[in-house]
């Protein structure tokens, strides 16, 4: 899946947000501190958020063009979109916010429903109403919820980030198996390097709306003495 | 006024405002979701000159009414044209001067049962594939259910106690456009004071309903 964005422009209150770059890697981390635009950049991508300018590509089809006004609508970009609140419908049962996107599956797609809660372990949860779901089972539907709409690509907006230590290196563990068995590409908002090392191919870092540098994770970040990861000094790309 | 013409009256009054409140549903709850969630210059406006009529003097509002209801007026000229039917002082007239005085609370209700359904969820329904039309009646409308149901009890309460506005335009004709809230002040004119009374109650035990059910829907919760 390759992704490119050009010059893009997104007004974001006093400041803004401007990117140009390529998306080519599996697993893709846009890592950054908080307000530095990875949660707009991500929500511009879905579709959700207008920019001003620029141009988004998806493997060659033009989702937006200011200069053409090309705006594809969301429901029809095919990207999963898993926000940081995960927006769980509330009113909708486990297995009917599983079911949303394909409310009358196909036979062949049951066999791939299955497939999704058994990989995400949520077999147990489908009567269960979201309110009754602790951070790790609402995050673990939300991400089956997106996988069965079959998108391209999987857009995820810090994933981990409700989540207590031990749950968030299972569920790291898990998205990890998730790419494995849909080979599902993902943009992985975050600004947790573990997160970043472990899981990601290639990371983006924004610093104030800008690409400030981007690479493979172990050229980027580094150990410190404690088991604390770190940017490098040195930037590259 | 006669025992049995009294049920007549709450019969009367209970179905056409009943009607009344059905006619006001879809442009209230059309009109709610615009200004919950449409952006363009004027909505403070639209809002206050929709809202008019729960803050101007029910008789002046009915004065508006009878002078567009008229075979004069340019509304009842347009319905009587089209369906050869008189609105003013007929049991139509009724139905219009309820439904106006209720809709602004019908109106605000649907406008803040549309603000308090979360934002993200909308535009997470359209990047699972969801059309307009599903998102709104699967995630919009279910989740501002109970603030419309509500929305839909009070302004029925409203439509039941209106008096001002009917009197002007619909008259009080003994089995024509009598309803209840008529009825008690001709009632206490011709110093039926049992009869009047009797009405009271019944108007009481219809609001207390009407209420006792609004409360209800307010405090039930999703079956979260």
């Amino acid at each position: 899946m390759k992704i490119r964005v050009t010059e893009l422009q997104v007004p974001l209150g006093a400041s803004s947000l401007a990117v140009t770059y390529e998306f080519t890697q599996p697993i893709t981390a846009v890592f950054g501190a908080s307000g530095a635009g990875k949660t707009a950049f991500l929500e511009v991508l879905a579709g959700v958020r207008r920019p001003s300018a620029g141009r988004i590509e998806l493997d060659g089809w033009v989702v937006f063009d200011a200069a053409t006004r090309v705006d594809v609508p969301s429901r029809r970009r095919g990207l999963g979109y898993v926000p940081q609140d995960l927006a769980l419908f509330p009113h909708r049962s486990v297995r009917d916010n599983l079911h949303y996107a394909r409310p009358s599956p196909a036979p062949a797609d049951l066999a791939f429903v299955d497939h999704v809660v058994a990989v995400l372990e949520i077999g147990a949860l489908l009567d269960r109403m979201p309110a009754r779901l602790s951070g790790g089972e609402k995050q673990r539907v939300a991400l089956g919820r997106a996988l069965l709409a079959r998108p391209r690509l999987l857009l995820l907006d810090e994933p981990l980030a409700s989540l207590d230590a031990s749950l968030r290196e299972r569920t790291l563990a898990l998205l990890g198996r998730v790419h494995q068995e849909f080979g599902m590409p993902m943009l992985y908002v975050t600004h947790d390097p573990q997160e970043v090392v472990t899981l990601c191919h290639d990371v983006v870092v924004f610093e104030a709306g800008r690409v400030a540098r981007h690479g493979p994770p172990a050229a980027l970040f580094e150990r410190t003495s404690t088991p604390v990861w770190q940017l490098r000094s040195q930037a590259s790309g | 006024m006669q025992p049995d013409s009294l049920w007549h009256v709450v019969g009367f009054t209970v179905g056409v405002c009943a009607f009344s409140t059905l006619l006001i549903l879809p442009p209230g709850v059309l009109l709610g979701l615009l200004l919950a969630r449409g952006r363009f210059p004027g909505r403070a406006l639209l809002e206050t000159i929709l809202s008019l009529p729960l803050v101007l003097p029910p008789v002046a509002t009915g004065l508006v009414l009878l002078r567009q209801t008229g075979p004069n007026g340019w509304f009842g000229a347009w319905f009587e044209h089209t369906t050869g039917l008189e609105i003013a002082f007929t049991w139509r007239a009724v139905v219009v001067a309820t439904g106006v005085m209720a809709f602004p609370l019908l109106l605000r209700s649907a406008r803040v049962a549309f603000q308090e359904v979360p934002p993200r969820l909308e535009p997470v329904a359209r990047t699972l594939g969801a059309s307009e039309w599903r998102v709104f009646f699967t995630v919009t409308l279910p989740l501002a259910r109970r603030g419309l149901v509500s929305g839909i009890v009070l302004a029925f309460a409203r439509a039941l106690g209106e008096f001002g506005a009917t009197i002007l335009v619909a008259g009080n004709i003994p089995g024509k456009t009598t309803t209840l809230s008529l009825a008690i002040y001709q009632a206490v004119q011709t110093g039926d004071d049992a009869m009047a009374s009797r009405l009271i109650m019944v108007s009481a035990a219809l609001a207390f309903a009407a209420l006792w059910a609004s409360d209800a829907l307010q405090k039930q919760r999703h079956p979260l």
